[in-house]
């Protein structure tokens, strides 16, 4: 009794120092276990490593062909042509209030006149135009959506939007193409998560039968843990640590992984690049990305202990 | 300190191993447990450690019936009893040192105090020059005096001993009761299993006999 009130009395910041320092050393000392059998520790770190350079990899991929696909933003003007026979006010009056649409970005208008001027310049067609006795050709407005209006969907609306105007005869996107380019990218977006989701489990089951083997070839020294008073979640840590190092150095060979595998696809990036006339880079990844394939790396390592954990060493007790 | 109220064990397979037992062990008594092998020495301990639970009764340990408490209180029974057991049960990928720190590291000591008094439960079970060697480097004799000093280190209210000199020759069997009574004249209870009959005789102790599951003869109270 004495004793437990004493236990009591200890000043918090002291348990907690203890608490910390117990902690150090028991990370330290997983981590020199974990080095002590190289070979099956580089393995388990490798699979984890090589599981989720993959899905960061193909997630680089992803991210840059999304950025290939807003950059090439012109194909989504919406083009409109205009009632003819109206007068020229009614046309000013149209573009007073596109300046009020808050989903334009910016528009050309283009007269008939202009019209015809760029038709016989880009057509060649300059003498049998001129036998023509009026302008056949209606005026245009040429409109530029916002960037964030720019997606099929949403241009459509807008291109819905704008056909209602009374002076707008037609309104036209040019829009199949980037239909199809984005069908693309979803369908190579649900792969890559499909593929993720995969690996990911794969490398749960792998650590979490890596670490079950490490408690199992343990059993002696857990079970004398035991017998002088370690309660479960004092045997448990070492494996915990044990999946948190897989984890993070795992998690710095997926890095290491991703990264070369980015710098070998930009030569061909580059080149292929050319073959359009654009400038293009591949953007690896960023910081918070880093940031999170580490937290993931190390989630995984140490969700899969805790399952190993969970199960065998409540089940191991000492006779 | 212990006190056994009609507990039974019966393993399944209707093996008895324990029958109706009843006893007290006062505190800082020293006693010895004797019977033939498989009469139920073991099991006896192991009911006071709750290395196993009795099948029907109670057994208290320092006022707390113990056949009650819950899997996670467990642990903390433990820590205020050393067990000594007859193959040692050293982890041998460890220092001697390391060994004997374990309760104490379990109990959160810090590196300072750890070092201090495995040093000192050393020097007294006459292994300080050994700290650093390996268990397998280490004789028969060695090895159970490293387990001793491990059951010791965090001065718990009870010491068992499940044959503790069953491998030793008679003189070191006498040191390590010797060691044991050292530790009983400090005030620590000691009951210690064992079917070494010469060195009970030698001694002027309580001794409780099982046979076949039962107690047979407690000669405190034949006295």
């Amino acid at each position: 009794m004495n004793k437990q009130s004493k236990r009591a009395d200890a000043s918090i910041i002291k348990r907690i120092q203890i608490r910390g320092q117990q902690h150090i050393h028991q990370a330290i000392s997983s981590l020199t276990d974990v080095w002590r059998t190289p070979i099956a520790s580089l393995m388990t770190m490798l699979v984890l490593g090589v599981s989720l350079a993959l899905p960061s990899t193909l997630y680089v991929v992803l991210k840059n062909s999304q950025t290939v696909s807003q950059e090439w933003t012109s194909p989504t003007d919406i083009n409109l042509f205009l009632k003819k026979d109206l007068p020229e006010s009614r046309y000013k009056n149209l573009l007073q209030r596109l300046k009020t649409y808050k989903e334009v970005d910016s528009f050309e208008y283009i007269s008939k006149e202009q019209g015809m001027a760029e038709f016989k310049r880009s057509s060649g067609l300059v003498s049998a135009l001129t036998l023509l006795d009026h302008n056949p050709l209606p005026a245009v407005v040429v409109v530029t959506p916002k960037p964030y209006y720019r997606s099929s969907i949403a241009a459509q609306e807008l291109l819905a939007k704008l056909e209602r105007e009374p002076e707008v005869q037609q309104g036209k996107l040019d829009i199949m193409w980037l239909e199809r380019l984005e069908g693309i990218i979803s369908i190579f977006s649900d792969a890559v998560l499909v593929v993720s989701v995969l690996l990911l489990s794969s490398v749960l089951l792998i650590t979490g039968n890596t670490i079950r083997l490490n408690i199992l070839s343990n059993r002696a020294e857990i079970e004398v843990l035991k017998l002088v008073g370690a309660t479960n979640s004092f045997v448990q840590r070492p494996f915990l640590y044990t999946g948190f190092w897989y984890g993070a150095i795992g998690g710095i060979l997926a890095w290491l992984v991703t990264v070369f595998m980015v710098y070998w696809m930009e030569d061909t990036v580059v080149n292929l690049a050319q073959l359009y006339n654009t400038e293009f880079d591949i953007e690896g990844l960023v910081f918070s990305e880093i940031m999170l394939l580490f937290i993931t790396a190390i989630g995984m390592g140490l969700s899969s202990a805790a399952i190993s954990v969970n199960y065998y060493i409540a089940k191991i007790e000492p006779s | 300190m212990i006190r056994f109220d009609n507990v039974s064990k019966i393993y399944p397979g209707s093996l008895t191993a324990l029958q109706k037992v009843n006893f007290h062990l006062e505190k800082g008594e020293m006693a010895f447990l004797t019977g033939p092998s498989g009469a139920g020495k073991s099991t006896l301990l192991k009911l006071i450690s709750m290395l196993e639970r009795p099948s029907a009764g109670d057994v208290f340990f320092n006022g707390q019936n113990v056949s009650k408490i819950s899997k996670t209180e467990i642990p903390f029974l433990r820590r205020d009893i050393g067990i000594i057991f007859q193959d040692h049960r050293l982890l041998v990928e460890r220092t001697i040192f390391d060994n004997v720190a374990l309760p104490l590291i379990i109990k959160g000591y810090t590196a300072k105090q750890v070092k201090n008094r495995v040093l000192a439960a050393l020097d007294k079970v006459g292994l300080y020059n050994k700290a650093k060697c390996y268990p397998p480097m280490l004789s028969g004799g060695e090895q159970q005096r490293v387990g001793i000093a491990r059951a010791i280190i965090s001065r718990p209210k009870l010491l068992l001993a499940d044959e503790p000199t069953g491998n030793l020759d008679p003189q070191l069997s006498m040191e390590i009761i010797k060691l044991f009574e050292e530790f009983n004249r400090a005030g620590t209870s000691v009951l210690i299993a064992t079917h070494d009959l010469g060195l009970i005789a030698k001694m002027r102790y309580r001794t409780l006999r099982i046979k076949q599951g039962e107690m047979c003869n407690d000669e405190l109270q034949g006295i």
